[in-house]
């Protein structure tokens, strides 16, 4: 009888809970792949640890304050006691305790769910190269050899594996409903990866702040079928325009609110020479530099230092830049 | 002749700002005029300009800061109609150009100009007098630092009127506040705004760590300082080692501006990502340097009102010592998103949660002080309660975003936005405030009216969390900051609520201010003849109110943490003894005018005038090694004058009893 209420009540609780944090579409709250999966759990279960203590301490202030108010005169005053070692032991301990572990789960999670770390699938990943610009970004397959702005697809249930830089200020990649955001920053390449589940169109966006054009600085990313991949990729090639030095030139101008574009013939090298061309040949510290700033070498430099005619490069001989 | 300065640098165009200069002229004409009137120059050049009495610094201090949060929530609610209305992608009343303005502006005066002067105008009018000392160690930089702090708001003042303001965020991330990207002055007002009053601060803080060092009453160890005193010390080490880092990093940024170097730009081999490194290595411990003294005056607010001394008071020192060790070690958690890797990010994710540790412990030594107490329902311990129950959230929604994996779909978002406004609001303004209530008859010799106090603290409160909950949640709806439109119709409502949210906060602020006016009309109905208004546990309690200029006729010797209150249980209290000669600092107007010429210099680099900045510079050191020269700095109150304010003292108070 007893058990019965018990566990009505907690459906109750769990549909109120689902109700609030994830019926009326909390993007963040209501991820449609395995990185925002994990990470909302992760958020709900390092919530929930948390509300163990928050949740009584604020009753036991209001408690307490209203208990020994003045004006109670019932209520005990002992007007010299200030000190306890058993309350200080335990004052120290329960934080203590908590803290401890919401650390492991902080440890283990910062590993798993490295955005720099592949995801394990059957399936055969996309890889997709991002670039920030002013304001748009610019996606690049460089296994299709197509290029879009302001538009991501890719199919379900595969992972998708970015390279990001900007060629421009610094800004953040990031779809809230497929999980992790990384910056975009010039002259260096930062990796994330992630995987939909469910199809649909999500959100992207910038989540720095990147100067006048900012705001407008969104994109659709779809996930679709394996078909209805095939079917998009097939649309970019049949664009009527090419990326060439002179389109990307007039594209990296910048502009708000730039629509969907397709780009059929994109350099295999593009995505390198964006990221080669912020990096100055007689400045060999500044490589190094950027080694010693992360403390480990997760950062990615682009590697080989082809150009493409037309782009300002101050970069010719520049040759394994790191690792 | 004029550098870049020319007449077009007034936006004559834009009605916001030219109906805000219009009020903002006015206004200062109807006060200058009324000062002529009344004949007031004279005073307030000889009684408060020149001033080195401490007090008197820490009111100009305090005064300075209220006068910010007018203008930083100004700028506030500015945005929250501009999201408000500018849903479904309309364009809203305000252009990018000009919001992108705002919300910097709102983030460095709320910050650097608003708490800061608040916080440091704190130390300034209780320090001394909580640690027995007549003056702070170096009474003439006390002054030059404020004055250098006025300069800086000045500065970002004018910059409204005449240029513009930065439009990167508030802590200028290059490339995006380099030449390149932003041509005009904007960032070279934000530059060299902190830049003045960075030096204020950072003399600020070494003038306090000497004050609370070597300035204590005779027996008074560092055992026996009060809380406030503690968090204050603590607060002064982490200027002194963090306000450098800020200065060298914004020089970095001033030589690539100026000099054209790279140090952070695109090109050239330059790194951004060294700044970001380096503004947070300031940053992190820029929060607690906020919210230490914070930490003090609840402490100190919720013993008085429970009459019991403070529980676990060498709890609540170690706790504060080894908050202020670790702020130094937790900056990489404002950029797990940087692609570090997961060791970095995780070892800073869990030294962030190392700090709240003893964040924990003073909430529950704070609760245990109300445990077993009497307490008085005052305003201040309003605030304080009120600051309890809101900064446990604040730390709670903290910690999550310490957990990297976490960090990476809550960065830069609106849960961010509602994280730091839950904690810099609950804990810092609302510290602020409460500290004001509780102290201000001790500075003014009169209590602020409490219904008032009262009024506003609710509507505090309630602004809060209607404006900032919905934050939250947008947070997790995938809504980042610093959008100045959005095209998703969803955010909506929740921006709406957070609006009215800030005109009820806008209400608090009225109160406040009403408050104000009506105890200092109501003033003889509420003086404090006594000095001890609340049945005080410090020192500072045990001198008149206001005190005399000197603070205490006999520097008392110390016996215990709660001297004051020990003595006046044994009826020890006011016992009077044989008076002698007082030794004392004499006014300078060297503080203004080096400030003054300190403009000059700040005002001509922005505008790469330069001959005004070489004499503004010229000035600054001219006028300093003159006064260093000066010889005639220090004077003697006689016994005679010093028995003639106590006794008038004792009268007052036998009177009352
Ligand atoms: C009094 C009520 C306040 C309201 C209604 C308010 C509102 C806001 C809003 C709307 C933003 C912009 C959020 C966005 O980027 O989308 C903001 C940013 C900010 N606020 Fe406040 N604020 C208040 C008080 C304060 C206080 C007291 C402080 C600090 C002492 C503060 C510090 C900041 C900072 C540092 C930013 C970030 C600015 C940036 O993005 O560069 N605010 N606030
Ligand atoms: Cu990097
Ligand atoms: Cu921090």
């Amino acid at each position: 009888m007893s058990k019965h209420l018990i566990t009505s009540a907690m459906r109750a609780l769990g549909a109120g809970a689902v109700v609030l944090l994830g019926g009326c579409s909390m993007e963040v709250l209501s991820p449609k792949g395995d990185i925002g999966e994990q990470e909302r759990t992760l958020i709900l279960i390092a919530l929930g640890l948390m509300m163990l203590v928050a949740v009584p301490v604020i009753i036991l202030t209001l408690v307490f304050a209203w208990r020994y108010r003045a004006s109670n005169t019932k209520a005990t005053y002992a007007p010299k006691w200030a000190h306890s070692t058993a309350i200080e032991v335990v004052v120290w301990a329960i934080p203590a305790i908590i803290v401890t572990i919401l650390a492991v789960l902080a440890w283990r999670t910062s590993h798993s769910l490295d955005p720099y770390k592949p995801l394990e699938s059957q399936a055969k990943p996309v890889h997709v190269e991002v670039v920030a610009m002013d304001w748009k970004w610019l996606f690049i397959y460089p296994d299709y050899g197509v290029a879009t702005v302001n538009e991501l697809a890719f199919p379900t249930d595969v992972p998708v594996n970015f390279s990001i830089t900007s060629d421009s200020v610094m800004n953040s990649f990031f779809i809230p409903q497929l999980g992790s955001q990384i910056y975009a920053m010039t002259g260096m390449t930062t990796k994330l990866h992630l995987i939909a589940r469910e199809p649909g169109t999500y959100a992207g966006l910038s989540a720095n702040y990147s100067g006048a054009g900012f705001s407008d600085m969104h994109f659709k990313a779809i996930a679709t079928s394996e078909q209805g991949f095939a079917d998009w990729i097939k649309q970019a090639k049949a664009a009527p325009q090419s990326l060439t030095a002179e389109v990307y030139q007039a594209l990296s101008k910048p502009s708000e609110k730039t629509p969907v574009t397709y780009y059929a013939n994109v350099p295999a090298t593009l995505f390198d020479d964006i990221v080669n061309k912020y990096m100055a040949a007689p400045h060999e510290e500044g490589a190094a530099m950027h080694e010693g700033m992360h403390m480990s070498a997760d950062h990615t430099m682009s590697a080989d230092g082809m150009h493409m005619a037309g782009m300002p490069m101050s970069t010719t001989e520049k040759a394994k830049a790191s690792e | 002749m004029f550098g870049k300065l020319s007449l077009d640098a007034v936006p004559y165009h834009e009605p916001i700002i030219m109906g805000t200069l219009a009020i903002i002229v006015l206004g200062g004409i109807a006060v200058l005029a009324a000062i002529t009137r009344y004949g007031k120059w004279g005073y307030l050049w000889k009684e408060w300009f020149t001033s080195v009495d401490h007090k008197r610094i820490g009111v100009m201090y305090i005064i300075m800061a209220l006068v910010m949060l007018l203008r930083g929530f100004a700028d506030a609610i500015m945005m929250r109609l501009q999201q408000a209305l500018a849903s479904n992608d309309a364009a809203g009343y305000l252009p990018p150009h000009h919001y992108d303005q705002i919300f910097t502006a709102h983030g460095v005066i709320m910050i650097f100009f608003m708490a800061m002067p608040f916080i440091i105008g704190l130390m300034n009018i209780i320090v001394p007098l909580q640690i027995g000392a007549r003056d702070v160690a170096y009474p003439f930089l006390n002054s030059l630092s404020f004055w250098l702090s006025a300069v800086g708001v000045i500065l970002i003042m004018l910059s409204m009127f005449v240029g513009d303001f930065a439009a990167t965020g508030w802590l200028a991330y290059p490339p995006l506040s380099e030449l390149g990207y932003s041509p005009t002055v904007g960032v070279d007002y934000y530059i060299w705004a902190l830049q003045i009053s960075g030096l204020g601060t950072t003399l600020t803080g070494i003038n306090f760590i000497v004050t609370i060092l070597r300035m204590r009453a005779p027996g008074m160890s560092l055992m026996q300082m009060p809380v406030f005193t503690w968090t204050a010390l603590v607060a002064n080490v982490l200027i002194v080692a963090a306000f450098p880092v800020l200065t060298a990093t914004l020089a970095l940024l001033t030589a690539d501006r100026y000099l054209d170097m790279h140090f952070f730009t695109n090109e050239l081999g330059g790194n951004a990502m060294m700044y970001i490194n380096l503004i947070w290595v300031w940053g992190h411990p820029e929060v607690y340097i906020l919210i230490l003294p914070c930490f003090g005056a609840f402490s100190e607010i919720i013993s008085t009102f429970s009459g019991k001394p403070l529980f676990g008071y060498k709890s609540m020192v170690y706790a504060t010592v080894s908050i202020g060790v670790l702020s130094f070690m937790v900056w990489l958690h404002h950029f797990f998103t940087m692609g570090s890797g997961a060791n970095v990010n995780a070892f800073f994710g869990i030294m962030t949660m190392i700090i709240s540790v003893p964040t924990g412990v003073k909430l529950f030594n704070w609760l245990f002080t109300m445990y077993r107490g009497r307490i008085r329902f005052t305003a201040p311990v309003y605030w304080t309660i009120g600051f309890m129950v809101t900064f446990v959230i604040g730390g709670v929604t903290g910690v999550l975003m310490a957990v990297p994996a976490a960090d990476f779909v809550l960065h830069n978002s609106l849960f961010l936005i509602a994280h730091f406004h839950n904690v810099i609001i609950g804990g810092v303004v609302f510290g602020c405030i409460a500290a004001m209530n509780f102290w201000f008859p001790k500075a003014f010799g009169f209590t602020l009216n409490e219904k008032l106090g009262k009024a506003s603290f609710w509507c505090w409160l309630v602004g809060f969390y209607l404006a900032f909950m919905p934050v939250y949640v947008l947070g997790f709806k995938g809504m980042t900051r610093r959008m100045n439109h959005y095209a998703n119709p969803e955010w909506h409502p929740y921006l709406v609520v957070a609006f009215i949210g800030a005109v009820v906060i806008m209400a608090g602020i009225a109160l406040t201010v009403l408050q104000l006016a009506v105890s200092i009309k109501d003033r003889k109905k509420n003086l404090d003849l006594t000095g001890d208004p609340w049945g005080g546990r410090t020192l500072e309690w045990s001198t008149s109110s206001p005190p005399p200029f000197y603070n205490f006729a006999h520097v008392p010797k110390i016996t215990s943490l709660e001297h004051y209150w020990d003595e006046k249980e044994s009826g020890k209290a006011a016992q009077v003894g044989r008076y002698e000669d007082i030794h004392m600092p004499r006014n300078t107007g060297a503080g203004v005018i080096i400030a003054g010429f300190g403009f000059l210099l700040t005002f001509g680099l922005v505008w790469h005038i330069w001959w005004l900045a070489i004499i503004g510079l010229a000035g600054m050191i001219g006028t300093f090694i003159a006064r260093s020269y000066d010889r005639d700095v220090d004077y003697y109150v006689s016994a005679k004058e010093v028995e003639r304010i106590e006794s008038a003292h004792f009268t007052q108070m036998k009177e009352v009893a």
